[in-house]
């Protein structure tokens, strides 16, 4: 089985490294400044103690007040895996700054989230709906969508 | 040694080997001096004195539904009870239409067994509008008929109705093999009405 990592030890060794980056670890997760998104995860993709190598999924949810974006990253050597999790709180314009650079898996996902929920990923070379069709009316995963048929 | 000759008919020796095949061909060229007679000699005979009265529908409309090909066309899971459908245990052939085309061109029904989504749908528009006339339609199950239990989503067609015309809706999620083959012939009877003068409206 793959070993979940514990957010709490990850955020100290975090914290030494990016002071500030961490906003809230827990024993499953570890919320992060989106700022500092790209430089935690090249951290635990470049370390070789955490060698995360294979970024599972990205997926996103929408709390009402803000956008929440959740990273699965594992890695196939060590055999375990971390969720990070980041907040957006624009609702207007959303936007977080892509992995794309560090995994080419967040190609497709990226341009999901963006097509359901809206939030931009700054970075990424092709940001475009991928599902929907260009002119489909809003982001019809936002819990404010209104429309169907 | 002398060889112990066995009771029964045993040929030891050539000559009278040969002398025995000459003696079978003698014997069926002395039974084959005339002709057979041609066993369906009757049939010009019967053919000539049988007349066949029928109207262009009722011939038109035979024709027409007993040799029904279905494209072969399945966007989601009522595909498998299709699949069923013309397998062995029921066996669509029966009713003349086993052929699935893989090209729209040759068929003259379209079964759609699933759910169709707004990103598909100019894709089935255009397979059903590929099809040479006169072609019918068959909506397979909920999603077919209605959405099904998609049917408020952003991103499913509500019933193929919205696209293109459907002759026979059959309910189910999925529909059993038997309601597919009940839908068929309920679009054949359908057929058997139609008249040559209502074409095209």
């Amino acid at each position: 089985m793959t070993v979940a990592l514990s957010g709490k030890e990850i955020a100290a060794k975090l914290e030494k490294q990016f002071p500030g980056s961490v906003i809230e670890s827990s024993e499953d997760s570890l919320l992060i400044k989106p700022e500092s998104l790209l430089d935690v995860a090249s951290f635990l993709k470049t370390t070789p103690e955490f060698n995360c190598d294979y970024l599972t999924t990205i997926t996103a949810v929408d709390y009402r007040d803000y956008f929440e974006a959740v990273y699965i990253l594992t890695s196939l050597e060590h055999n375990h895996s971390l969720k990070l999790k980041t907040r957006c709180h624009d609702r207007k314009n959303p936007s977080l700054p892509s992995v794309f650079s560090l995994w080419r898996a967040a190609d497709l996902q990226e341009r999901e989230i963006f097509d359901l929920f809206g939030i931009k990923f700054d970075g990424h070379p092709n940001m475009k709906r991928i599902v929907l069709w260009e002119g489909f009316p809003g982001h019809p995963l936002r819990k404010d969508w209104q429309g169907g048929n | 040694m002398a060889v112990e000759k066995l009771p029964g008919r045993y040929i030891y020796d050539d000559k009278e080997l040969d002398r025995s095949e000459g003696e079978g061909i003698e014997a069926l060229k002395a039974h084959s001096q005339d002709v057979i007679p041609d066993p369906d000699k009757w049939l010009d005979e019967e053919l000539k004195a049988n007349i066949l009265l029928t109207s262009v529908d009722a011939l038109l409309n035979w024709a027409r539904r007993s040799s029904m090909w279905p494209v072969l066309f399945a966007p989601a899971c009522c595909a498998f009870e299709l699949i069923c459908t013309a397998a062995s245990r029921f066996d669509i052939s029966r009713f003349g239409m086993e052929i699935m085309r893989a090209s729209p061109r040759q068929a003259d029904l379209m079964i759609t067994a699933g759910t169709i989504t707004w990103k598909m749908a100019p894709q089935v528009k255009r397979i059903y509008d590929q099809m040479a006339e006169p072609k019918w339609v068959i909506a397979m199950g909920a999603c077919a008929i209605s959405g099904g239990i998609f049917t408020g989503s952003y991103a499913v067609v509500p019933g193929y109705n919205r696209i293109i015309p459907v002759d026979v809706y059959i309910p189910g999620c999925p529909p059993r093999p038997e309601a597919l083959l009940h839908g068929i012939r309920t679009l054949q009877s359908k057929i058997a009405k139609r008249s040559l003068l209502q074409e095209g409206k």
